[in-house]
Formats: C-alpha cells, structure tokens, sequence
C-alpha cells in the first residue's frame, strides 16, 4: 500500500494541478464570452445580457445547454473523420499551453510533514507551474502553430466553398503573423536569457527595468498586433465575417462542435494574453510586493496571484475593448500589413536589441 | 523502465501513423497522419533529453511545413489516386526493395546489440538551448551559414519558378456589363430592366 502510494504520488500532485488550472481557465473563458457581450454592449450604447441571474452572470451556462440542445448536423458529402477530428485539435491546442504558465511565485513555507509515509521530507516548495519546462517559449509557439490545422481542415471537410475559402484564409493569415510574432519575442529571451517562462519572470524581477515592455516597446506592439491576428479577431477577423463568408470556417458545424471552436477561440485570446503578461508585464511579479509581504509565503503568492489574473483581464478587456471600435482588415491589406510592415518591424527590433545588449555587456 | 514504456508508446504510435500516411488514397488523410508521425517523433526527442530539438520539430515540421502541404493539397484539391493496373510490375521490385530495407533494419538491431556497451558521460547540459545555441555560433558557424545560403537559393528559386511574367490586365466588371447591355439595346425592342 505504501509503495503503491509513494509512486503514484507525483502523478496524483500532477493530475490535481492540472485539474484546478483546466477548471480555472475554462471558468475564465466562459466569463470572456459573458465580458465580451456586455462590454460590447456597453461600447454600443445598451446593456448586454442580464436575465440569466443577477447583471447576467449565469449566462455562459445557459449558453453551454443551449449548444448541448441544439440539433446536431453532419453534412452528408464531407470527409467523416477529419469533420471530427478538425474542432478537437483546435480545442486540445488550444488548451495545451495550460501546464507551462507560471501562475505565480512559488511557496516555501508550508511545513510538508503532514503527508504520511513521509511522502513530505524531500520537498523543499510548492511551484505554482505545472511544468516548467525548459523551452517554454518555444512550446507555447509551436502549439499554437499546430492549432492552425482546426481551422485549415474544418474549412475543408466542411464541403462547403465559403468554409473552405474561410479556412484558407484564416490558416494564411495565422502562419502570416505566427512569423511576427515569434521575431517579437527573440528580443524578450534575449534580454532574458532564457526560453523558460519563469526563468523570463525571474530576469525581469532583477532587471532594472522591472517590465520588459519598457526596453521592449516596439516588441510589445508587433506582438500585440501579430497576437489580435493569430487569433482571429477584429480587425483581424476576415476569415469569420458574417458579411462577407456566412460563417467562415465553421459554417457547417452546429451545437457543441460549434461549441468547441468557439471555446478554442476564446481560449488562444487567453492563452496570447498570458504570453504578452508573461514576456512584457513581467507576469505575477508586483514590483515592490517583497517589501511587503514574505518572498515565498501564502499571501505574497495570493497578491501575485491575483495582479497576474489583473493583468490577463485587463488584456482581455483591450481585446474586447478594440473589437467595438475598429473596422476590419479587408483581406490583401491584412496579407501585405503582415509581410511588408509588422515583420520588418519585429526584425529590425531584434537587431536593435542585439545592439544594445551587446554594447552594454562589453 | 518509465523511459522503455514512453518509448513503446510513442514509437508504436509513430510506426502506426506512417503506416496509415502510405496506406491511404485521400492526400489529405496522409498528411494528417504525416503530422502525426512528426509529434510521435518529437515525444521521442523528449524522452532522449533533447527537449529543444523536440520544441523546434513541433514548431517547424509540424506547424509550419505541413501546414503548407496541407495548404497545396486544398488549393490544387487533389482528388484520391486510382491505382493504374498496366504498373503491376513494379509491385514486385518494392517489395524486393522492401525486403532489403527490412533485412538492412535488422542487420542494425543486433549490430547494436552485439557492440560492447560503454556508459556513455552524460552531460546535463547537451539538449539545452543554451550549448546548442553557443556551439551554432562558434565551433559550427560555417555550416550555420551555409545553410542560410542554402535556404536563401530555394527561396529565390522557388520565386522565379512560379512568378508571373506579365501582370494579369485588370477589367472592371461594371464597364464589361455597360457593354454587353448598350450592345444588346440596339438589337433587342424590349426594355433591359435594371
């Protein structure tokens, strides 16, 4: 019994982390989607949802019945197995990034000997990422790039011409600004030193910049940009115009699979608005807080916490804030925005930064 | 032992995947399970300590030049191959190449297995970007750089194979309908409504 305990504990600490952070996001995403209505019709001049519960706040789950109800529609020519497969893998690569964010400072002062079988003598502390791996950057990028395969083959199996010409579109411009966004963040793990998300926040903490989006202004900016067109969305949102493609990709998919693309949808907003508090706003670390609290006690973790939760809505809410106010992008303006101007920009930041840093370390 | 069951698993996964990338008609399906190959393959990389080169597979091979073939084979909407009957002799030549794939494949296995087993020093630091990128820059500059000549020939070739080499004439499909109905206006008695 002992032994069956000691190793299956890891993987009972692991499962329960990822449990909690799968929880948290998703309540997060479902509260985007409540946001994202009344912001807007707040931005509109009307107020938006407010039946389901006080000031609308059971919304999101009238929504999640509503799609669990809906009829289920299967268009008879398309490609069975990929029409299945496409909203999964948008979703799961969509969620995935999950186990590296570095939600907050790790806790050092809990007293494990409560544990029995002396599970408690080894550990020194209690990270607040799933798991910090080495080549954070790099693994929440690559994710991403593999989430443009939902888009691409749902606008294909759908046997549809607005959906394919909508799932073209949008795969083009995601790889087109995937490029911009990765240059923008070379100057970050330059200034950095290092791919791990952690290891980023750490560096800015001993930075005498504090934020990275100080020396990293001109980053911030293409990354912001690239960042609205990697997720579909104003005035980045051609491929799902309603006036211009019906739907785009996700014509043809009705109830939850519906659902699921617009719950990835919301999820890679979150996902983008955590990379930029990440690698620009210097993620949980207050400036300032360890004069006031503990390094590595319960409520320095908890205020970290919570300015890291700030700082994503506060990103959520620009994303939201910018879709009630500008006009989109038409297709050829995105393409040449993307190639000509914001990839040059990201460019020729690195440089600068390369400069810089090398000059200074002389 | 942890590391034997993750390999299996990713390697029977990998193996799974390319066999279902050759047995199928559909490009499209290849493709797919192509990209699937590529993440089996990256799992592997991660088992071996090489957690860079595992990020930059995903990145690169799955998420970007797959993307690209997937994107080719919705632009030209390649349909499934029928297989041509007067090629049937060419079935028993690549199963004779085939078969000495195998046997090369087998002939490596118990190479391995005979050789003297050596521990092997292994430093942390190998797979980490940090060595990989100091030694790119400074023991293997040059093939770093001739690579990036490399890639540069296959773009500036790939640019001159498909360019056009005159602009298409642009009309205005408003003034082609003026035409056509100014045309019709003479011959016809009736009203042309609007």
């Amino acid at each position: 019994m002992e032994q069956i305990v000691k190793t299956a504990f890891p993987f009972i600490v692991i499962s329960v982390a990822i449990l909690l952070a799968f929880q948290g996001v998703l309540m997060i995403v479902a509260y985007t989607v409540l946001a994202e209505r009344k912001v807007l019709g707040w931005i509109q001049g009307r107020i938006g949802p407010n039946r389901v519960g006080p000031w609308g706040v059971l919304q999101p789950f009238a929504d999640l019945l509503k799609f669990i109800f809906k009829e289920d529609l299967v268009p008879d020519k398309s490609t069975k197995f990929i029409y299945f497969l496409a909203p999964m893998v948008a979703l799961v690569c969509a969620l995935l990034p999950i186990v590296v964010y570095p939600f907050g400072p790790a806790i050092t002062t809990i007293d494990w000997n409560f544990l029995p079988y002396g599970l408690g003598e080894n550990i020194r502390q209690l990270p607040m990422t799933i798991a910090s791996i080495d080549v954070g950057v790099l693994f929440v990028l690559g994710i991403t790039s593999v989430g443009v395969y939902g888009i691409a083959l749902a606008g294909w199996s759908s046997n549809n011409k607005y959906s394919l010409m909508g799932g073209l579109r949008s795969s083009a411009q995601m790889i087109s600004y995937e490029l911009a966004m990765g240059a923008s963040v070379i100057g970050v793990v330059m200034l950095a030193g290092s791919l791990d998300l952690g290891g980023i926040i750490a560096a800015q903490s001993r930075s005498p910049f504090k934020w990275y989006i100080i020396p990293q202004f001109i980053g911030f900016i293409v990354f912001l940009i690239a960042a609205f067109a990697e997720t579909n969305r104003v005035p980045f949102d051609l491929p799902e115009a309603e006036t211009e493609l019906v739907a785009g990709f996700h014509t043809e998919y009705s109830a939850l699979k519906f659902a699921l693309f617009f719950m990835a949808e919301y999820v890679n907003m979150f996902t983008v608005s955590v990379m930029c508090t990440v690698l620009f706003l210097g993620g949980w670390y207050v400036p300032g807080l360890s004069h006031i609290f503990e390094v590595g006690s319960i409520p320095y973790a908890l205020v970290s916490h919570v300015a890291f939760i700030g700082k994503i809505c506060g990103f959520l809410f620009f994303y939201i804030w910018i879709r009630g106010t500008l006009p989109r992008f038409r297709f050829d303006q995105l393409m040449n925005f993307g190639w000509k101007f914001l990839l040059p920009v990201a460019l020729a930041n690195v440089i600068l930064t390369i400069i810089v840093v090398y000059f200074l370390n002389r | 032992m942890a590391t034997t069951v993750l390999f299996f698993i990713f390697a029977g996964l990998a193996i799974g995947c390319a066999l279902s990338m050759v047995y199928h008609r559909n490009p499209l399906y290849s493709a797919v399970s192509l990209v699937g190959v590529f993440i089996s393959l990256s799992c592997i990389y991660v088992t071996l300590a090489a957690p860079f080169i595992a990020a930059v597979q995903i990145l690169i091979y799955a998420g970007a030049i797959m993307v690209l073939v997937v994107f080719v084979i919705m632009l030209l909407n390649l349909d499934e191959e029928k297989p041509l009957n007067r090629l049937r002799y060419l079935y028993s030549i690549g199963g004779f190449l085939g078969i000495i794939l195998l046997a090369q494949t087998f002939f490596i296995f118990i190479a391995v297995h005979k050789s003297p087993k050596k521990p092997v020093a292994t430093d942390e630091t190998v797979g980490k970007t940090m060595s990989i990128g100091a030694n790119m820059y400074t023991e293997y500059l040059l093939p770093v750089e001739i690579v990036g000549i490399l890639l540069l020939m296959a773009i500036i070739g790939g640019v001159i194979l498909a360019r056009r080499l005159s602009q298409p004439e642009l009309t205005l499909v408003v003034n082609n309908e003026l035409d056509k109905r100014n045309e019709s206006e003479e011959k016809d008695d009736y009203r042309i409504a609007l």
